[in-house]
């Protein structure tokens, strides 16, 4: 099927363009505009071959699989509402294209702006062309993102960053709401799937979640489309370039709202919530726009008002609620895509050749530049809805659809007069930009003389004027075939009667646009002199969208972030750990009362008196480690390595030598690392005797303490005297060998069936490693810390008294001994490290145990000869460590790739090696190397680290030099 | 395994266990840090021990490697404690 070829092509091009305007120099203008010419063009080309499909009312589809667990398609599908906004969206961007080669400046960087502008037109393609809600919300927010970036293109300026933000929020948000109206749609229709979407109409609309998700729907399409409340984020827009401008706001973002709208019609339209909420917003967004537009000074910023406007019009035809509506918003999509576009490229050129666009300084710009000033007036006129241009023919159809009964309701009724005068306002502020523009006398005091733009420049402008002459002249035999294709894709059997022809007769449509044009004309002169001196528009003088926005802003994501911070949140640590502890003991106490979960009786088991020991030890040392803690933390710590030791024997007894290996490592390396921290902490103050309320609070977590411990205890006790079920425990022993080829089980659970989560640990313990790292850069002690220990500071007395001794003398004959059994012990460890490493995946050990066997061995030599000694030698390098570890650890996994095998699938097999014979290899062995080099890393850096404020607090009063030499090796740390 | 054997691991564990009891009254009463320092080496000492007669019960080899571990490293935490109480920080 060459039309699955096709349109993946049409969605892949503007991407590939990107990527590739990505790489161009910077200023590579030429280059960079064949390339995107070049993908818009063959875009536009591309859909064009589809026509043939589309005129006879067939659906192209693509579909791949996407997440097939979910039943989510990649769905690209092609009808011909779709094929019709492809087409304006290429057709456009091509002249958007051609009109930005000449109006960018050598001094910006191009590639930024048409890479992004290919992103963007590749993310419009993919909403118009998605066949899956779910990834239609996607490309929707892709469409918010890049035109961020393409409205902050300038963004040295304020104006610009700000508009662009304000876009961002207001989008992206509107875009969250759609995404959970989305899922509620597909919830309702019971597939994602568009056709299955439209199909489900009747469904939907007797959903009782219909109303939610109407609404959360409606607040994605309103807020992207700039319909009120949302229209302030458009004309602060403006700030963006302005062939952006003339994309984004005339045929491509702003029209994505009332394409998604036109879209979901089927499935949502036809009800009161529809006419109501649809109809009001257009309504309301309608006359608001026309009538701010007419007093704007800025040219964009009258252009971005009357896109208001009109864009209310095609959301109140929308919301009308009859298909006539429908093909009459189709249609007005296009042709203001059409005289819009051109506008913005007038507005673009006259800013380009005088340097302003204040509406009050310019002044009889035709005699400079007649053609740019026919093609605006021509556009212009269209966007009046002078007759024999586009622009009348649609708004024929707005007035003759205004006319008709919805309801009945006094709003119906009165909408046909309603519209009308807010009509008056469209012919008023189009008057405006005409007449002030190019009408009166020449112009004084402008930054640059005007004249004619490059004809290139121009021609994009051109062929859009033609294209509303033509179409408004020759309707039938131009677009009438394009409208149809449209209107039958979206309305199907139901697709009413209508006329494209220019005259009707007299109809009251047409006395309407004869009281439009009058009464517009007549606005204009009255209000004229008034209007060139005005500050903003009256009534709404003081309404400030942005002020608004901004004071919502603040409020949300400061003032209540505070507030709220300030009621429920807590620097304090007490507070904090009292509430963890009291969460885990609820939580802990839920299954007794809902699983009934009770101790029962258990058999007496044998009891060894040599254990029983064992345990009267390790429970006494636990004991007395919890009663010295608060005041003697040295020996609560040496308590507490007791209270581990036991533990550790207890896993050896019990038949879990790996689990004892492990325990026994860490209980090492968490002794040195609490005394490493023990060092900073301030001594007590004897004479300071506490308050009654800090008692009161001791005594509340003492009875936390007992209440957790408890609880615990009972909990454990209960599950341990319950007979086991089955557990997964058996497929793991079963399996270790057969597919994990090791046998001790709980290294290949690890590396191999749990792999995954061990990479997932381990990058969260590297994580971790460099967060206290980066902590502790910044860690300046207590003042009563930083001095000299007072054991130095006598021992260095001492040996100043001594003529006969050098300082450091003590420690160094005291350590002369040990010192060298440590140093000469870092080989031998390194070598068990190693064993523990190589033997792990069929006998008790692993990478983590050999990680931190490993960081102890480095840990002893800085213990042996201080921090300056051993970095003066040795450099050990934390991070690299860290880094070779992960990668190997994820390029292991990365590995089974190349044989077709899922992420982390290990393999091993025997291999033969001279001298030592046959040995098992395992992939797995590989993955455990990382493991273990990433733990070496992150347990040494965070050991190295808190070694390195002895460093830091004494070498604060030395110069930077000297710091710059003694602790080189770190230095690639800092 | 023979009856002598039996008893005399038997013996041994107890005599071990007694050994730790002792070595961590010494790390609970002190009175001085030293004390408690060396208590609690001894306890790491006696613990290997205990270890070792373990695998001797049990007849095989896994739990050596526990041994193995303190043996080379349970000195650490002592020389640590040491050097804090020393000079008053573990690396200078």
């Amino acid at each position: 099927m060459p039309y699955e070829a096709l349109l993946v092509a049409v969605l892949a091009l503007p991407f590939a363009g990107s990527f590739l305007a990505a790489l161009f120099r910077a200023n590579a203008r030429n280059a960079e505009s064949w390339l995107a010419g070049g993908v818009a063009l063959a875009s536009l080309a591309l859909a064009g071959a589809a026509y043939p499909l589309m005129a006879e009312g067939g659906i192209a589809r693509y579909s791949a699989a996407w997440v097939p667990g979910l039943g989510l398609e990649f769905v690209i599908r092609m009808d011909g509402l779709a094929w019709a906004m492809t087409m304006l969206i290429a057709g456009i961007g091509f002249l958007v294209v051609l009109y930005a080669r000449y109006y960018m400046s050598p001094a910006d960087p191009v590639p930024r702006f048409f890479s992004f502008l290919l992103a963007f037109m590749g993310s419009m393609f993919g909403i118009v062309l998605s066949g899956n809600l779910i990834q239609l919300v996607f490309f929707w927010e892709l469409t918010s993102l890049f035109s961020f970036l393409l409205i902050g293109y300038w963004h040295q300026t304020a104006q610009a960053r700000e508009g662009a933000r304000m876009a961002l929020i207001v989008t992206s948000a509107g875009g969250l709401c759609l995404f959970a109206g989305v899922l509620l749609l597909g919830h309702m229709a019971g597939s994602y799937d568009l056709d299955h979407v439209l199909a489900a109409g009747d469904a939907i609309r007797s959903h009782r979640l219909y109303v939610p998700a109407l609404i959360l729907v409606l607040l994605g399409a309103l807020t992207k489309s700039a319909q009120f409340p949302f229209h302030f984020w458009l004309p602060h827009a403006m700030a963006a370039p302005t062939p952006v401008s003339a994309y984004l706001h005339s045929a491509t973002m702003v029209k994505a709202g009332v394409f998604l709208l036109v879209r979901l019609w089927p499935a949502m339209g036809g009800t009161h919530e529809w006419l109501w909420l649809v109809g009001s917003a257009g309504l309301v967004t309608f006359i608001l726009g026309a009538f701010l537009a007419v007093f704007q000074q800025d040219l964009k910023g009258l252009l971005a008002h009357s896109t208001i406007s009109h864009l209310g019009l095609i959301t109140l035809l929308i919301g009308l609620d009859s298909p006539l509506g429908q093909v009459a918003a189709i249609f007005h999509i296009m042709n203001h895509a059409t005289f819009k576009a051109s506008l913005f490229m007038a507005a673009g050129i006259i800013d380009h050749e005088t340097g302003t666009r204040d509406i009050r300084r310019l002044s009889g710009l035709w005699r400079f530049m007649p053609i740019t000033g026919t093609l605006a007036m021509v556009a212009a006129a269209a966007m009046a809805g002078v007759p024999l241009l586009n622009g009348f023919l649609s708004k024929e159809m707005f007035f003759a659809e205004t006319i008709e009964i919805h309801d009945g309701s006094p709003v119906d009724r009165a909408l046909p007069y309603v519209v009308t005068a807010a009509s008056m306002f469209t012919v008023a502020y189009s008057l405006r930009f005409i007449r002030d523009v190019f009408f009166g006398p020449p112009p004084t005091g402008l930054p640059r003389t005007p004249h004619e733009p490059p004809t290139l420049m121009r021609l994009p402008a051109e062929v859009l004027v033609l294209a509303c002459l033509v179409v408004g002249i020759v309707p039938g035999y131009t677009v009438g075939p394009i409208l149809e294709t449209a209107v039958r894709s979206v309305l199907g059997a139901a697709v009413p009667e209508y006329s494209l022809a220019v005259w009707h007769g007299f109809t009251p449509e047409l006395l309407m646009s004869a009281f439009a044009m009058a009464g517009g004309i007549a606005v204009y002169f009255l209000l004229r002199s008034w209007l060139l001196v005005c500050e903003g528009p009256p009534l709404f003088r003081h309404i400030n969208g942005r002020r608004i926005f901004d004071r919502v802003l603040v409020t949300l994501s400061w003032r209540l972030a505070r507030r709220l911070e300030e009621i429920f949140g807590s620097r304090r640590l007490q507070p904090q750990l009292r509430l963890l502890a009291a969460v885990a003991l609820l939580a802990a106490l839920a299954p007794f009362y809902m699983q009934d979960l009770v101790p029962r009786s258990m058999a007496r088991p044998e009891l060894d008196a040599a254990f029983a020991l064992v345990w009267a030890v390790g429970i006494a040392c636990a004991l007395g480690a919890a009663w010295q803690a608060k005041f003697h933390r040295l020996a609560a710590l040496i308590l507490l390595g007791g209270a581990g030791l036991a533990t550790c024997i207890t896993f050896v007894w019990l038949s879990a030598p790996d689990l004892a290996l492990t325990q026994l490592v860490v209980e090492t390396v968490t002794t040195v690392l609490l005394l490493l921290g023990l060092r900073w902490l301030p001594k007590r103050l004897e004479e300071i005797s506490p308050p009654a309320r800090i008692r009161w609070y001791r005594g509340s977590d003492f009875a936390f303490a007992l209440a957790s411990g408890a609880g615990l205890a009972a909990l454990a006790y209960a599950a341990m005297t319950r007979p086991s079920p089955d557990s997964i425990a058996d497929f793991f022993v079963e399996n270790a060998y057969t597919k994990g080829g090791g046998t001790n089980v709980v290294n290949v659970i690890l590396v191999d069936f749990r792999g995954f989560d061990t990479f997932g640990e381990i990058t969260v313990l590297g994580a971790v490693a460099l967060t206290v790292y980066a902590l502790l850069r910044r860690f300046r002690p207590a003042p009563e810390s930083v001095p000299v220990p007072e054991q130095q500071r006598v021992q260095d007395i001492d040996d100043d008294a001594h003529p006969d001794r050098k300082k450091g003398d003590t420690v160094r004959s005291a350590m002369a001994v040990p010192g060298l059994i440590m140093r000469l012990l870092f080989p031998v460890i390194a070598v068990v490290a190693v064993y523990l490493l190589l033997r792990g995946h069929d006998l008790p050990g692993g990478g983590f145990v050999a990680g931190v066997t490993m960081a102890v061995a480095f840990i002893l030599q800085y213990m042996a000869r201080g921090t300056t000694w051993v970095e003066d030698r040795l450099r050990i390098l934390p991070v690299r460590w860290m880094a070779t570890g992960l990668l190997l650890a994820g390029g292991t996994g990365l590995g089974a790739w190349l044989f077709a095998k899922p992420f982390l699938t290990s393999s091993f097999s025997y291999l033969e090696i001279p001298l030592i014979g046959e040995i098992p290899m395992a992939s797995a062995l590989l993955f455990d190397l990382g493991v273990f080099a990433l733990v070496v890393g992150a347990t040494v850096l965070i050991l190295i680290a808190l070694a390195h404020q002895s460093v830091r607090s004494r070498r604060a009063p030395r110069s930077r030099e000297a710091e710059a030499t003694t602790l080189a090796p770190m230095a690639e740390l800092r | 395994m023979s009856t002598l054997l039996a008893w005399s691991i038997t013996a041994t564990l107890l005599l071990l266990g007694l050994a730790m009891a002792c070595a961590a009254f010494r790390m609970l009463r002190g009175p001085r840090a030293q004390d408690r320092v060396v208590g609690f080496d001894s306890l790491y000492v006696n613990a290997m021990l205990l270890l070792v007669t373990l695998g001797v019960r049990s007849g095989t080899t896994f739990y050596f490697e526990a041994a193995l571990v303190i043996g080379l490293l349970g000195f650490v935490g002592t020389v640590a404690l040491a050097k804090f109480l020393l000079r008053g920080e573990v690396i200078e």
